[in-house]
């Protein structure tokens, strides 16, 4: 297994998957991120990011059933591993972290 | 939700994502994008959305997404290549004999393709630095006088035609102009140097890509009595000293400003130079000389035009031709045909007279493109032949891949690799051989070594290795059909029974073929030698033994011929303007009061009173010039030819005396007429023709030596000192007659180098092969020999019972090559070749005899030594 840190976008993509349930498909994830963050997501690199989290153990995927949409091609829906939920509780403790550490006045003043 | 049948994503590219993506993601991204798609569609137009679904289908091709080859197909190919190599290597290091003798003789063969390869890319590479080159063209002229067609194409044309074509044709972007000749010797302050050039015009600049390091391109050759150096030429008259703008003296004459400096040419050029003047300056010379612009004054200019891009050839030759009906009648019974060489074609193009600088040819190219082939070939039946052969040992090996599972087409691989293989061994070997060989090949002929480098260059190296693998693959490719036919259930059950091994027709055919070749080449080559000989000692009719011609070079003759004369092996002095006999002609009109509208070019030399003694020609009447002090010229001497072309007295010598001549435009007395000679090249088919000798002793360019001496060349640097001492500038260029002789058939003698060494290959291949096929018939019957042995054959029967199919090939071998020979000398090589000396048959078989003795001498050491084994040791080891 490659390493289990994540990076910013990593992170995102996982936290989305968790955020749709049971609808986390690329298609969706991608609208979702674009909705939240703002920037424009392409395709091809949410794509590319689901493979790795997947190659990685952090996310898992299975073949929903066909449809008329989409060509008739089945969706590819992926969900958040054991693994996976473990890396995002770690990010997200490693922030609190740091955040608990800072001292209030010194984000203050910018 | 039904979808119209014109709202799907373009349908290649749904192919081209399903052909590289991997399965199992391809349905997931396909569905992906075929969302996106219907989106767009809405959002954005049909034609949009196809645009962004092709370009993400292009996007996706990463690498995570891309199929993987058919990884076990993949994986058995690679296993299999290894064991390929490795049983092959193992055939190779168990049979050091047959292996070294395929890859000695491909090694052989493959150094003269090389050389071959090498001499090509080297032409191909000509004139490629020139930016335009392939926009640039040459006009070439044919001549013809009174509708007699010489034949001959000349590079040159006329400066009238050039003149014409730059001002009036529309369609050349420019016309480059370059004249014979500038050359001379060329004084700054006080150096004095001998260099050659063109005169040229301004556009020379604009049509090639010579490079001006110092100087304006446009104005350099505008003026008159401008100079453009090369830098080479440069150093050697200012050394690091600037140039531009210095005045240098023209042979003692006229001034000239350095106007331009020219980077050194590259090799790869056609046209070769040490200076240019500017055209207009010859204009101011030739101003009073009409011929300059005659229409028929076809032989001392190069045109050039750079034409543009798709320029409509069939226009311009049209207008050519337009240009020559206007300019024909200016010139009498003369017709000039004008046409176009592209640059690229003028060193492999056809053969035309007058080339600016040495050329290769097509006919020599192809000629030895041709020998090369055939060598080659013959080095591949030997491998063919001997795979064969080996086949026996072999047929097992490949029953059983057959048996595990290989199919056809794998055992084709098996053998084409190993053959690839062997050639690549060879390779080495050859390129070795190719840098041993490159010295001697460029010496072969003064002009190869000018035109071809064959330096070694990492594309050459690429052609070369690619070579190789053509090679292995063209001679491997026979044994591996052959081998893929093998019927695995046929040699696995029994293999001496089977019906291969019967059928040697093919060998047999390829042995034949193979000593023929040998055979041709070899006695080619004598009969080349034979014809070389000859005519080096050709009676040409007169003596030119021990004559040294010295070239004046402009230098006054008398002083020099007195100081030479007081040299006491110094046996008599004469002066000429030319050499007779190797390959000069120099011409002019002649007429006879009896047909004074027949005018007719004769060959002429101008002379002195010694020059008929000193070289012992032969008069049949009247008697020789006799010295005289004043330059008008009055009196001439003619040979048996002119009587005959003019019909002069009834062709009667003593009658013509004193009778009168018009030569050059002057009336001259025949004072003598002399016996026929070989004016021109003794090969060349009107050699013996009209002659008139002039007399002059003001005219002359080179003094003729006699010297009798016991150590020609102790006198020869006599001779030299007494040379300097007058002249400091210009080397002594001497030549003694013979020499000179020798030298015009130079292009025979390399002839014969070549034949020479290509038959020397020949036949050492072809041997290589035969002892291959011997050792190989005479160890597979080494069972049968010794029981024979046992029952008390003698050595003498067993040699003639092994050896006798072998010599029945070789004079097989020797009745079709010595006819295919003979006719070929005698339909297509003598009819070119006048006054060639007669096949010599007995020298023929001389040579037939050498190829055959190493034949015997390699069938019976191999025989002799299967025929004394001891028998008792082959049988007991059953």
């Amino acid at each position: 297994m490659k390493g289990t840190n994540l990076g910013e976008f990593e992170e995102l993509v996982l936290l989305t998957i968790a955020t749709l349930v049971s609808d986390a498909y690329s298609v969706a994830i991608c609208d979702d991120l674009e909705k939240r963050t703002g920037r424009s997501v392409k395709l091809g690199v949410v794509h590319s990011v689901l493979n790795r989290l997947e190659e990685k153990g952090l996310a898992k995927s299975k073949l929903g059933e066909a449809t008329s949409a989409r060509g008739g091609k089945r969706k590819r829906y992926y969900a958040v591993t054991n693994a996976g939920k473990a890396a995002l509780l770690k990010a997200k403790d490693l922030r609190d972290q740091y955040w608990s550490v800072i001292p209030e006045f010194a984000l203050k003043s910018i | 939700m039904k979808d119209d049948l014109n709202i799907t994503p373009p349908r290649w590219a749904t192919h081209l994502l399903s052909w590289y993506c991997k399965p199992e993601l391809l349905e997931d991204l396909e569905g992906d994008l075929n969302e996106y798609f219907q989106r767009n569609v809405k959002a954005r137009g049909l034609r949009k959305a196809k645009l962004i679904y092709v370009i993400d289908v292009l996007k996706f091709f990463r690498l995570y997404t891309i199929r993987k080859p058919e990884f076990v197909n993949l994986l058995i190919n690679w296993i299999m290549l290894s064991s390929y190599i490795k049983t092959s290597g193992r055939t190779i290091v168990r049979n050091p004999l047959f292996s070294m003798i395929n890859i000695v003789g491909l090694a052989i063969s493959m150094s003269v393709g090389l050389l071959m390869i090498g001499v090509l890319s080297d032409t191909l590479s000509y004139d490629k630095f020139h930016e335009h080159h392939s926009r640039i063209y040459r006009v070439t002229s044919h001549y013809e006088y009174l509708n007699e067609k010489d034949g001959n194409f000349m590079a040159t044309s006329s400066l009238r035609a050039a003149r014409e074509i730059k001002e009036t044709f529309s369609i050349p972007e420019e016309v480059a102009i370059l004249n014979r000749e500038f050359s001379g010797d060329i004084k700054a302050g006080e150096k004095i140097i001998p260099l050659s050039g063109f005169w040229a015009n301004p556009a020379l600049f604009k049509v090639f890509s010579f490079e001006l390091l110092k100087g304006n391109p446009a104005t350099a050759l505008k003026d008159p009595f401008s100079i453009v150096l090369t830098e080479k030429s440069a150093k050697k008259l200012f050394g690091t000293e600037e140039a531009i703008g210095k005045a240098i003296v023209f042979n003692n004459d006229k001034q000239y400003t350095v106007t331009g400096i020219i980077k050194d040419l590259p090799t790869f050029s056609h046209i070769q130079f040490d200076i240019l003047g500017s055209l207009s300056t010859k204009e101011i010379i030739a101003k009073d000389d009409k011929s300059e612009l005659a229409w028929d004054n076809i032989w001392n200019t190069w045109v050039y035009l750079l034409l543009p891009k798709d320029a409509n050839l069939a226009l311009l030759k049209a207008n050519f031709d337009e240009l020559s009906k206007r300019e024909d009648p200016t010139v009498k019974h003369t017709h000039i045909e004008l046409a176009l060489q592209p640059l690229d074609k003028i060193m492999i193009g056809d053969d035309l007279g007058n080339q600016i600088g040495p050329v290769m040819g097509k006919s020599s190219l192809w000629i030895f493109g041709a020998l090369t082939f055939v060598v080659i070939l013959s080095a591949g039946f030997n491998y063919t032949n001997l795979s064969i052969a080996r086949s026996l040992k072999r047929t097992r090996e490949v029953g059983i891949r057959k048996v595990i599972g290989a199919l056809k087409r794998d055992v084709l691989g098996q053998f084409v690799v190993e053959a690839v293989m062997i050639s690549l061994c060879a390779l080495t070997l050859a390129f070795i051989l190719f840098l041993l060989l490159k010295p001697y090949f460029l010496s072969i002929e003064p002009s190869v070594q000018k035109l071809l480098v064959l330096d070694l260059s990492p594309s050459l190296l690429l052609y070369f290795i690619g070579f190789a693998i053509i090679v292995g693959i063209t001679a491997g490719f026979f044994p591996a059909l052959f081998f893929s036919r093998i019927n695995a259930v046929q040699v696995l059950k029994n293999v001496a029974n089977s019906t291969f091994f019967r059928k040697l027709t093919m060998r047999k055919v390829l042995i034949v073929l193979q000593y023929c070749i040998s055979i041709i080449f070899i006695t080619s080559t004598i009969i080349a030698y034979k014809q070389y000989r000859h005519f080096v000692a050709f009676d040409l009719g007169f003596k030119t033994e021990n004559i040294l011609n010295i070239y004046l070079q402009g230098n006054k003759a008398d002083i020099l011929r007195k100081e030479l004369s007081e040299l006491p092996e110094v046996k008599g002095i004469s002066q000429s303007v030319m050499v007779t006999s190797v390959g000069n002609y120099w011409g002019t009109q002649m007429k006879y009061h009896a047909n004074p509208i027949d005018s007719a070019g004769v060959y002429y030399n101008i002379v002195d009173e010694n020059y008929i003694p000193l070289h012992e020609h032969k008069l049949l009447a009247g008697r020789n010039f006799t010295a005289k002090a004043d330059s008008s010229e009055s009196e001439v001497i003619v040979n048996q030819q002119v009587l005959k072309r003019f019909n002069i007295a009834n062709q009667d010598p003593a009658k013509a005396i004193d009778e009168i001549i018009n030569v050059d435009r002057k009336d001259l007395r025949i004072v003598g007429v002399m016996k026929d000679f070989h004016y021109g090249r003794a090969n060349g088919r009107n050699s013996r023709t009209e002659v008139v000798l002039r007399y002059s002793r003001k005219d002359a360019r080179l003094l003729n030596v006699k010297i009798q001496s016991t150590d020609l060349l102790a006198t020869y640097s006599k001779i030299e000192s007494i040379w300097k001492k007058y002249d400091a500038v210009h080397p002594m260029e001497a030549k003694f007659y013979n020499a000179q002789i020798e030298e015009a058939f130079a292009g025979l003698k390399g002839a014969v180098k070549i034949a020479g060494f290509l038959a020397f290959l020949a036949i050492c291949i072809a041997s290589l092969g035969l002892l291959g096929m011997v050792v190989f018939s005479t160890e597979t019957r080494l069972k049968e020999i010794s029981i024979r042995k046992v029952l008390g054959a003698s050595e003498g029967t067993l040699l003639y019972l092994l050896g006798k199919g072998f010599f029945l090939l070789l004079a097989i071998a020797t009745c079709i090559s010595i006819p295919v020979t003979i006719l070929f000398f005698e339909k297509v090589a003598f009819p070119e070749l006048a006054n060639h000396a007669p096949l010599s048959i007995p020298e023929m078989f001389l040579g037939v005899l050498g190829v055959l003795l190493v034949a015997l001498i390699m069938i019976g050491s191999q025989t002799l030594k299967v025929a004394r084994t001891n028998p008792a040791q082959v049988l007991k080891s059953e």
